[in-house]
């Protein structure tokens, strides 16, 4: 099938400001955007910029906005688009070129929140720390985040005020906060309970409909809100 | 925002959520205003008092009350959101019952505030 794709394309060096251009190429409906991105780079214009690694939803490097929707185009399957799509890249960081964003903020509000097991005990020698699956199944939902930025940049917070957190560290951070081997809680919670942290996310749910991995992120804020409220009273 | 981003129904009950807001926080301001002429006797407010019976403004206050009912119901929504823990899993569903529900407290509240306009006229 013939498919479209109108990409939003700048390039600091020529473009003052960005532009869409229309790509038409060939496709299968069982393949993904990426493949249709790829065909574009590698048959008509090796200029077209955008992160991509293991191309299998697992690397979390090719987060795009596809027909107005934050998504993996790896993971995204044409048919499930359409035979027109508009891509561009994600909203709320600078766009260094085309399609690739300046994820530094994003990674500096991760480092915030600890992301490493806090624990000063001694391990048990020769074993692991042991949980039970009850205690592992606390936080199983928030395990499985690609740190892809989807949820980030789709957050209406994120595109007007540079000082939030993002439900992307929120997400890292209740992983650790609900997790029964981490003594990290208390610090977490300091440092969320804050006017740029928790308490300035308005449960608009664009995060959890844009997580590649259905990871209920709205969920795991309104969680980490409640607890700091429950533990305070 | 909107047509930039294609959120889907958390995203309309926030945007919808503001907007009701800022017109409710905008009547408001009006309203201190028109209390505050109180101070010059009650004949200066009963004065006043005629822009309430204009029509448009009869409107607007129907208009008001929209926002008064939009804003209160996906307020209970949220707060639903924020405390049980269940509701975020059902939040569009939510959604959609704050919407049958305005319809349903709306629909009455408007021909009732209207009739003596439209009669009138």
């Amino acid at each position: 099938m013939q498919v479209n794709l109108k990409i939003l394309r700048y390039n600091p060096e020529i473009d003052s400001k960005a532009h869409f251009e229309t790509y038409t190429v060939e496709a299968e409906p069982t393949d993904r955007v990426l493949d249709a991105l790829n065909e574009v780079k590698w048959t008509r214009d090796g200029t077209l910029t955008y992160r991509r690694s293991c191309a299998h939803g697992v690397c979390g490097s090719d987060a795009m906005r596809i027909n107005g929707r934050n998504a993996l185009a790896c993971k995204l399957l044409i048919q499930d688009v359409g035979d027109s799509m508009t891509i561009e890249p994600l909203m709320g960081f600078r766009v260094i070129k085309d399609l690739v964003i300046d994820m530094d903020q994003f990674w500096e509000n991760y480092k915030k929140i600890k992301p490493f097991l806090i624990n000063d005990d001694q391990a048990p020698a020769g074993r692991e720390r042991l949980q039970s699956q009850e205690e592992r199944e606390v936080f199983d939902d928030t395990t499985k985040c690609i740190m892809c930025a989807a949820c980030t940049t789709a957050c209406p917070i994120t595109w007007t005020n540079d000082k939030w957190v993002g439900p992307a560290a929120i997400v890292a951070a209740h992983r650790f906060i609900y997790d029964s081997r981490d003594q990290g809680q208390d610090e977490r919670l300091n440092i969320l309970n804050d006017r740029s942290g928790v308490w300035r996310c308005r449960t608009v749910f664009n995060c959890t409909d844009a997580c590649p991995r259905d990871i209920k992120v709205t969920r795991a804020i309104e969680q980490v809100k409640r607890t700091m409220l429950y533990d305070n009273m | 925002m909107l047509n930039i981003y294609r959120g889907r129904e958390g995203m309309i009950s926030w945007a919808l959520h503001r907007l009701t807001g800022l017109g409710v926080l905008l009547f408001l301001l009006i309203h201190i205003a028109d209390i505050y002429v109180i101070n010059y006797g009650p004949e200066a407010f009963d004065e006043l008092l005629f822009i309430y019976h204009n029509p448009f403004f009869r409107a607007m206050e129907v208009l008001l009350v929209a926002a008064l009912y939009y804003h209160g119901l996906n307020g209970l929504r949220i707060i639903a959101i924020d405390f049980w823990d269940r509701a975020v899993l059902y939040q569009r569903q939510l959604f959609w019952a704050v919407v049958i529900a305005f319809f349903v407290t709306f629909i009455p509240t408007a021909i009732l505030m209207l009739r003596p306009v439209l009669w009138a006229n």
